[in-house]
């Protein structure tokens, strides 16, 4: 007779997801618990892999713009810039100062249009139900201003290689001027709610600490690495467009925690809420996009008159335009972190390679860990503060 | 630094490991061969010159008119002197490329993507499973020879209850244009092209 081992009725494996709501979209977790306590966690992704990176080397470089808002749909303009920028590269193109400032404008939209959903549904996974709806309020607003650009209000498609697809409506600049202004109060009332509260403080406060050797092992980027105290932000570090021109601060944390990384976010907000002030106070007249007509399509009215600005039209919208071969790294500040797009081109009208490297993809990686022996209410709070959305990590 | 002082830098200190090096679009792209990664890029993050901490990438590159049709690029990235630097390493089907999850952790999933993307293979890889793709996939999605339209889809069966999977079956064919121009960029014999052919050749 064999002996059976004692089983251990502590030890037990727990699957999570894919769907749940502090998932943030569809995620599945299989996690090897010891009571209460996390010792192992697997995240499965890929339930939202629409083979994006296939699907735009099958597309001419105008065609898989729309692409890029599908990543991280909570910013979207942020991931068109870093692709318009590796094709601006290749091409050796220069970008009208009005449509950097254009572009560095609703790229700080993006950021707190990100950073609100981030704050707030973090707020969520630990409890609290009011910041949600107060930040929701405010996302609605500046989804409003995408609209207003790219009549969109999320999948914008609004960037392109040389510049922007439409100068701004007559009255946008004002209506973004007085949503600037009342802003920091809404950043108040919510930092009332949750700066201070209690229970924020405890489900955050020493929850998924990371130090810096660990950060940098790990490939983490943006606030996620800034937390553990590297000044390291692209906009400073590498400026690309109008950054080096304006004034802002990049706030550093210190413990590397998630409460650390809250701080950092709300105080991300009102510096993007300042450059979005000066860009609109700085914003020159001008073109918004280069005025190379064999990458940039003729305006409407052009079209009527001249045989030439009609074929242009017609090349541009069927066969596209060429790119130079060659191979381009550009990246972006994005408001999750370093979001990359590697563009590998054989000089033919569609991308031949195109990488794009999502920030919160390494920052999931590491779930396990960051949250090996923390309790298992740790990890829908950790998750939530790593700041992951799948539409980017599973492309 | 500037790009070419690293250049030296990194030609210095690998010696004969290093391949080709090259400056282009403001980036520095150096190769090597598969077998000596590990080494590369542990010299690359532990000299203080380079000190590329942080892996930021892993990607392959498939291009299948080439001996060994698989580019692995890995991007790195330093904070501390502000520099991009791009590794390249070429390899085929078979021939495994070290995993380098020893020296940067970071590379675990992108390796895991890189395989399961595109075949590539990674020895002493602590986890080599397919990561993006759905359970029970098979073949390798990104290489040039698989089509967009993939080989299978999924419908939900009534009778049977469940999600099945069939042979991909397309209303419309799909619709790829040759733009290149046929003086310029045509791999194909044009048409009427086929009747002078010989005569050329007579003459």
């Amino acid at each position: 007779m064999s002996e059976v081992a004692p089983v251990d009725d502590r030890k037990m494996t727990m699957n999570w997801g894919p769907q749940h709501p502090a998932a943030h979209g569809v995620l599945r977790l299989v996690m090897d618990l010891d009571g209460e306590i996390v010792e192992r966690i697997d995240p499965h992704i890929g339930l939202l892999h629409r083979g994006t990176e296939k699907l735009i080397e099958h597309k001419t470089y105008l065609q898989a713009m729309p692409y890029f808002d599908r990543l991280d749909y909570v910013a979207p303009m942020n991931q068109e810039h870093a692709f318009c920028l590796a094709v601006e590269r290749l091409l050796g193109m220069e970008v009208p100062i009005r449509a950097q400032y254009i572009r560095v404008l609703y790229c700080e939209i993006g950021r707190i249009l990100n950073h609100l959903l981030q704050v707030t549904t973090q707020a969520m996974d630990v409890g609290a139900l009011t910041p949600p709806l107060w930040g929701f309020e405010e996302r609605e607003k500046l989804m409003g201003f995408y609209e207003q650009a790219s009549g969109a209000r999320m999948h914008a498609n609004y960037f392109r290689a040389g510049g922007v697809h439409q100068d701004l409506p007559p009255g946008l600049v004002d209506d973004i001027a007085v949503f600037c202004e009342h802003f920091p109060k809404v950043l108040d009332d919510i930092e009332v709610l949750l700066t201070d509260n209690r229970i924020f403080k405890q489900r955050n406060v020493d929850i998924a600490a990371v130090s810096r050797a660990d950060a940098e092992a790990l490939g983490f980027s943006g606030v996620m690495l800034r937390s553990t105290g590297v000044a390291w932000d692209l906009r400073r570090a590498q400026p690309y467009e109008c950054y080096s021109e304006l004034d802002f601060l990049v706030p550093v944390g210190k413990n590397g925690d998630n409460y650390d990384r809250y701080l950092m976010r709300m105080e991300e907000m009102r510096q993007s809420n300042k450059i979005m002030m000066q860009c609109l106070a700085k914003m020159p007249g001008g073109p918004v996009c280069s005025a190379d007509n064999k990458v940039v399509p003729p305006r409407r009215a052009e079209m009527k008159r001249s045989m030439e600005a009609l074929i242009h039209f017609f090349k541009l919208y069927t066969e596209g335009y060429h790119v130079p071969a060659g191979e381009v790294y550009a990246a972006v500040e994005a408001p999750k972190g370093e979001f990359g797009v590697y563009l590998v081109s054989d000089g033919s009208n569609k991308p031949y390679r195109c990488k794009i490297r999502a920030p919160s993809y390494p920052h999931l990686a590491a779930m396990d860990f960051l949250c090996k022996g923390h309790m298992l209410a740790d990890v829908s709070a950790v998750l939530g503060s790593i700041d992951v959305v799948f539409g980017e990590i599973d492309r | 630094m500037d790009l070419d002082a690293l250049k030296q830098r990194i030609a210095q200190g690998l010696g004969g490991k290093l391949g080709n090096a090259a400056v282009a679009v403001n980036e520095l792209t150096v190769e090597c061969a598969g077998a000596d990664i590990i080494d590369v890029l542990r010299f690359l993050r532990d000299d203080t010159g380079c000190a590329f901490t942080i892996l930021i990438d892993v990607c392959g590159v498939d291009w299948p008119n080439r001996e060994r049709r698989f580019d692995v690029v890995y991007h790195l990235l330093s904070i501390t002197r502000n520099q991009r630097l791009r590794v390249k390493v070429q390899t085929d089907e078979e021939t495994p490329v070290p995993s380098v999850v020893g020296v940067f952790p970071a590379a675990n999933w992108f390796e895991r993507e890189a395989f399961d993307m595109y075949g590539i293979q990674f020895s002493d890889h602590p986890d080599l499973r397919r990561l993006l793709t759905d359970y029970g996939f098979s073949g390798y999605p990104l290489r040039k020879d698989f089509p967009l339209t993939g080989y299978v889809e999924v419908r939900y069966d009534e009778e049977l209850k469940r999600v099945v999977y069939q042979p991909v079956e397309l209303v419309q064919e799909f619709r790829d244009f040759d733009f290149m121009s046929p003086w310029e960029g045509a791999r194909y014999v044009l048409p009427g092209d086929e009747k002078a052919g010989p005569q050329k050749d007579a003459k």
